[in-house]
């Protein structure tokens, strides 16, 4: 029954990527093809026609990942003091108020603990309703802490990427935030313990520059857009239309940016294969001495 | 740090290589225009559309983009006696926007780092506006691992709108370049004092920065975006570049408030850029105190004390 099907358009050249919702209706970016919501979120928000991987709510993601879709949530009071007092057309603490009211969270990422194919995990989800998965300080010392855990606790770490990068609205305190983190990664590292980075769609700015590119694997859904810059930002300097596919996971993979793509419904699996070649790992002091002796 | 644009949707282009450069030239050669007649804003406007005050925010941000404004390599000339530029990433190249090699500072042997926007046009354009690439990076985190096998510490020059945003750097991983720097700098074992001494332009410019002590020149800006791209995204107009300078707070007097620097370096009266020699006095005496404090300190001591100053960073927060 292939005589029907239309080809898979390119991501990059779909005119309009707004997904259109008329109430349990949407439209894929991918083929264009109206899907059914409940269909789609039956397929883990993935479109049963293309493949094409839709954005996920970071609570949906942990349910599906981890074993029986348990997970402890840790650090979930930390809130913003909007340290600058920023205020561009609008105020930024009304801009977070409203994304506390949509989200039902009080910033950009949900630091949890839980077990992935029997074996405790510190898991990470930056949450893209929340002001376009930002960074400013409460994700920086979330993520930080997480990470603290994990050296102490010798658990694996994985981190859900979906974020437009450093939250403006922090000014310097979120550029900072890049440094805090990457510090605490070279300490994960030193301690031998595994760092698995998952790149969604979008992993742009200071988090690529930071954690996101600083796993022990970088992996990426299908399709994401990830790079440093922002294509529009890219179009500007060189002025001109970038390439199709251009910072895409598959393009990254070609340029040896990524370790894999993996399709959410295999995500669970190669994670689980994952860690179990990682093992336990072993603390960079041990490292020296087992190569000397 | 750039939002992704959701509405971006690049048609198919013609692969033109020829053309592309030559579109970058063009544009480059628009940006130095710019950065020529920019300083001249702090004078009324004609037009009058503009406010005839500049406000204090956008004034040091002319200041330390001022083309006259002592470049790394002149504050090289100005420090220190025998500088020795090494070369390339051993990898893809070698980058002319991002330089350094080692040199003697008051009897001591020190690795130097920093990023060249250049001074005339030709050099601009050969440097890149010291907007650097992965290679830059990549080169500057082999020198530094070059001094910490030998046990030098270093020196770091800030002075950048940013590392470079263009197809080439995107394609060889800039995202990851400036990412690996972060983390491997901060287990280095040998002192390292970064300064920002002109624009210290988002993760382009701590992708050299983490040091044990940050130091800024006290007209100099860092900030997580240019006020330009602040302006078009969050206001949605460009011009509006003076508002989002203030609200960014990139000034190194606020920058010192939320204690995200360390340090502010005196320049002369009026700034460095009416006497680099004076200005690069001032910066030798801070470096020199600042190296000074580290010397009696181990590896392992100057990686915690590394540590917890980025640690601590930026806690606003509450918890509840
Ligand atoms: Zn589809």
């Amino acid at each position: 029954m292939t005589w029907f099907r239309r080809e898979r358009k390119p991501l990059t050249s779909v005119p309009d990527k707004h997904v259109k919702t008329e109430g349990l209706w949407v439209k894929c970016e991918g083929c264009g093809r109206i899907i059914w919501k409940k269909e789609l979120a039956e397929n883990q928000e993935v479109c049963p026609r293309c493949e094409h991987h839709f954005r996920m709510d970071s609570r949906r993601r942990l349910e599906l990942l981890l074993d029986e879709g348990a997970y402890h949530e840790r650090d979930k009071g930390l809130r913003s003091t909007d340290p600058l007092e920023f205020t561009d057309l609008k105020p930024y603490r009304e801009r977070l108020a409203k994304a506390e009211q949509a989200t039902g969270m009080l910033d950009a990422v949900i630091a949890a603990e839980g077990k992935l194919g029997g074996r405790p995990v510190v898991v990470c989800v930056m949450e893209y309703g929340f002001i376009g998965g930002s960074m400013g300080a409460v994700v920086g010392e979330k993520i930080t802490r997480a990470i603290e855990r994990a050296i102490e606790r010798r658990w694996p770490l994985i981190i859900f990427s979906c974020s437009g990068g450093a939250r403006m609205m922090e000014g310097a305190v979120s550029l900072m935030q890049m440094g805090k983190i990457a510090a605490a990664l070279a300490r994960l590292d030193d301690a031998g313990v595994p760092f698995i980075s998952v790149m969604t769609d979008p992993t742009t700015g200071g988090v690529t520059a930071s954690y996101a590119m600083l796993g022990d694997l970088n992996i990426a859904e299908p399709g994401a857009l990830i790079g440093f810059a922002g294509p529009r930002v890219i179009e500007q300097t060189i002025r001109q239309k970038l390439p199709e596919g251009f910072q895409r996971s598959e393009f990254l993979l070609e340029h040896g940016m990524l370790d894999a793509v993996v399709p959410r419904k295999q995500m669970r699996e190669f994670l689980i294969r994952a860690l179990e070649f990682c093992g336990v790992g072993m603390a960079a002091a041990e490292r020296a001495v087992a190569q000397a002796g | 740090m750039d939002r992704p644009d959701p509405n971006s949707s690049p048609e198919p282009s013609r692969d033109e290589p020829l053309r592309q450069e030559i579109e970058r030239l063009r544009h480059e050669v628009e940006q130095l225009r710019r950065g020529q007649t920019e300083p001249a804003e702090a004078a009324p406007p004609e037009n009058g559309a503009e406010p005839a005050t500049v406000n204090p925010a956008w004034e040091r941000v002319l200041l330390a983009r001022h083309p006259q404004r002592p470049t790394f390599l002149d504050f090289v000339r100005e420090l220190f006696a025998d500088f020795v530029e090494l070369h390339g990433d051993r990898r893809f190249g070698d980058d002319p926007a991002l330089l350094g090699g080692f040199a003697s500072f008051q009897g001591r042997q020190v690795m130097l780092i920093g990023q060249q926007r250049g001074r005339d046009v030709k050099e601009k354009i050969r440097c890149n506006f010291g907007m650097a690439k992965p290679e830059g990076y990549r080169k500057a985190l082999r020198l530094m691992r070059l001094a910490e096998k030998f046990q030098r510490p270093i020196l770091t020059f800030v002075d950048t709108q940013g590392a470079y945003p263009g197809v080439d750097a995107e394609e060889r991983g800039q995202a990851e370049a400036i990412a690996l720097n972060l983390r491997e700098m901060a287990r280095l074992g040998v002192p390292v004092i970064a300064t920002v001494t002109g624009e210290g332009g988002s993760g382009g410019a701590l992708g050299i920065a983490v040091g044990n002590r940050v130091l800024m020149l006290e007209n100099a800006m860092y900030s997580v975006i240019s006020p330009e791209g602040c302006a078009s995204i969050m206001w949605r107009d460009a011009d509006r570049k003076q508002e989002a300078a203030m609200a960014l707070r990139l000034t190194a007097p606020e920058l010192l408030g939320y204690e995200l620097v360390d340090e502010i370096v005196p320049e002369p009266a009026g700034g460095a850029h009416l006497d680099a020699a004076a200005a690069a006095r001032l910066l030798g005496e801070a470096l020199q105190r600042n190296l000074a404090s580290f010397e009696s300190l181990s590896p392992g001591e100057l990686r915690a004390q590394r540590y917890e100053r980025f640690r601590r960073l930026g806690p606003f927060f509450t918890e509840a």
